[in-house]
Order: structure tokens, then sequence, then C-alpha cells
């Protein structure tokens, strides 16, 4: 009964979220709006805190102390950082929620043990919740740098879409790799990480500041996807529709700033350093 | 992978009426309120502190790794949504202000 309850206040979550988003985007109700997703996210954090799991030996103290601890630094992080500087706060904020899908997915291929495969579902989702969730990561520092001040903006790499596309094409091809294999080694996955880590920065980095916003944009819904892969590997829906409603959000939104902008999405993202230059210009 | 895909039909069913609920939910919104809804939207994206709790729950209490680690996990993506939602609020806080003046 209990558990079916779950399921259901899980349900009451996902629908506060779908109306907090849809009333943020008008202006009236936008502030109503974060209210009542924020709402619904401490609906879910409370019901998943209490919710029974067999055999589990709960380590509330290391929940709570985490809880705490996040809580306190984002609430001051949050009061203290200046109006002009809210696009780079969004985009540090965004970053440790991919930091988080990448975390949860090294532990998860971790405690899969020596003898696990990864060419299931479940391997599948674990990869992509932790390639997503690293690129958000480093991508979203990166872009964090950019805005910020402390990355110059002239920091290019040489043919950054062939470093980008033939990287891409290696991580595919690796994580392919990793799934045929019948027995896995945990640190195999190690360096998929290290790889998607550097595909995060050399992705952002050759993206010039003013086109930072999209970009940022652009990660917030990579980070709702990553957590979605993580919803798929404990089969918990408020993650799963949560994150592919930001995922699905965060690219209309993207798109939406391009516009504004008379560019397109493409266009941002593999204009590269010129684009930086004709913004100025 | 067939039997996943028949497994799991239900959850394939509701990922892709998410894809459209979220593209749907998004529309014509003003250039203004752009920044707080992604900054909103960012917030709700930490909703993956659950897997977080989830995984630190399941955790044997002498696995230092693992409770580390999701220890590391549930503080980063908690600071996403405390700070995330206060963020946005701020933002949404001062836009107010400067349509009354």
């Amino acid at each position: 009964m209990w558990n079916l309850s779950i399921e259901y206040i899980y349900l009451i979550s996902i629908i506060l979220f779908i109306i907090g988003l849809k009333k943020l985007g008008h202006p009236e109700t936008a502030r109503k709006g974060n209210l009542i997703a924020a709402a619904g996210m401490g609906l879910a954090i409370i019901v998943t805190l209490f919710t029974p799991l067999e055999g589990a030996s709960n380590n509330y103290l290391w929940v709570v102390a985490g809880m705490l601890v996040g809580s306190a630094i984002g609430f001051v992080a949050a009061k203290k950082v200046l109006m002009t500087k809210m696009p780079e706060m969004v985009s540090l904020f965004n970053g440790l929620g991919g930091a988080c899908s990448m975390l949860i997915a090294i532990v998860e291929l971790n405690n899969m043990g020596p003898e696990a495969s990864l060419g299931n579902a479940q391997g599948l989702t674990t990869i992509f919740a932790l390639f997503i969730g690293s690129i958000s990561f480093t991508g979203s520092i990166i872009a964090y740098g950019k805005l910020d001040g402390f990355l110059r903006d002239t920091l290019v790499l040489p043919a950054p879409q062939f470093i980008n596309t033939g990287l891409l094409l290696v991580i595919i091809a690796y994580s392919g790799y990793l799934m045929t294999l019948p027995v896995v080694d945990f640190n195999l996955t190690l360096i998929l990480l290290a790889l998607s880590l550097v595909y995060g920065v050399t992705f952002v980095t050759p993206i010039g500041g003013g086109d930072m916003p999209v970009v940022i944009s652009l990660l917030n819904s990579f980070t709702g996807l990553g957590a979605a892969g993580a919803g798929l590997i404990y089969d918990n829906k408020v993650m799963v529709v949560g994150g592919i409603l930001v995922g699905a959000s965060g690219t209309i939104l993207t798109i939406l700033m391009c516009k504004a902008m008379n560019r397109s999405l493409i266009n941002v993202v593999i204009g590269g350093f010129g684009s930086s230059a004709k913004a100025v210009g | 992978m067939l039997e996943f895909l028949q497994n799991n039909l239900l959850m394939i069913y509701i990922l892709t009426f998410a894809v459209f609920t979220g593209m749907e939910v998004i529309s014509k919104v003003p250039t203004v309120l752009h920044t707080p809804l992604m900054s909103g939207a960012n917030a709700i994206s930490g909703v993956v502190i659950i897997g977080a709790i989830l995984l630190i729950r399941q955790a044997q209490p002498d696995d230092y790794l693992v409770l580390i680690l999701g220890f590391l996990g549930i503080s980063l993506a908690m600071i996403n949504v405390v700070g995330g939602y206060a963020v946005t609020d701020r933002m949404l806080d001062m836009f107010k202000k400067k349509k009354k003046s």
C-alpha cells in the first residue's frame, strides 16, 4: 500500500514539474511556477528518503549530511552571487548536477562486479549516464570559466570540428567495444570516463563567450538526459520523466535562444571562434 | 535488447510522452524569460539527487568508497537543486521589480 502511494506521490511531483515549467514561461506566473517546481522536487526527495528498501542499511547519516552540506552551499552561493554573474552560477550548478549523474554511473559500474557484462540494456543506460553526465560536468565548468573570464575566449583548439567529431567517434566505438566484452574490468570503464570528460572540454572550448548562454542551455538539457539515464538504472519514474522533461524543454529553449540571436543551433555549436568574432564585430 | 524493449514497453511510452510534453510546455516564451526558464529547468534536472539517495541507502555501511562517492553526489545535486531554485527566484524577483518601476 505504502509502495503504491509512493508511486502516486512521484506522479504528483511530475505534475508539479510540468505545471511549474509551464508557468515559468509566462511573465506574470513565472515566480509561482518556480515555487511549484521546487515543491515537486521537495516532495520527490522526502518520499525517496522514506521509500522502504528491502534489506537496505539506509545510512541516513550520510544522506542527511550530504543534503545539509549541499543545501548550505547552494543557498549561500545563490544568495551571494551578483546579479550580473547569474548565467555563470547557473552553469556551475548545472555542471554539478551532471557530476552527480557521472558519480552514480561510476558507482553502479563498480558495483556490477568483476564478472559483469555491459552488453545489455542496464549496461547501455549506465554508459549513457556516465558519458552525458561527464560532458555536462566539464562542459559547464568551461562555460563558467569563459563567462567568468578566467578562461580566455581566444583559447581555441586547432581544427576543433575535426577533434570533436573524431573524439565522439572514438567514444562511441569504445562504448560499443565495452558492450561486446563478456567480462568488463572496472578500469576499462574509467578510460571511457576520461574520454567523456575530455570531450566536454573540447566541445565547449571552441565556442565563443557571447554564445555561452545558448551552450549552457544545451548542457542543461544534457544534464536532464543524464538524470533520465540514471533514472533508468533505478527504474525510477520521477527521475526518468523529470530528466526527459528538462532534456526536451531545454532543447526547445536552446533553439528559441538561438532564434532570438538570429542564429541556428548548428551554427553556434560548430561556428567556433569565427562566430564569436562576428558577434563582437 | 528485444527482451528489454518488450519488458519496458510502458517505460518507453512514458519516455515518448515526456519528450512531447517537454517540447509543448515551452513555446512562445518571451526573450526576457529565457535565462530564468533555463535556470528553473536546471533546478529540475537536479532530480538526479533521487538516484544518489537510493544509491547511498542501498550501500553497505562499511563500503566507504560508495558512501563517499554517494555523499559527494548528494551534496553536488543538492547544490544544484537548492541553488537552482533560489537563483531562479532571485532573478524573477528582480524582473518583477523592474517591471513595476
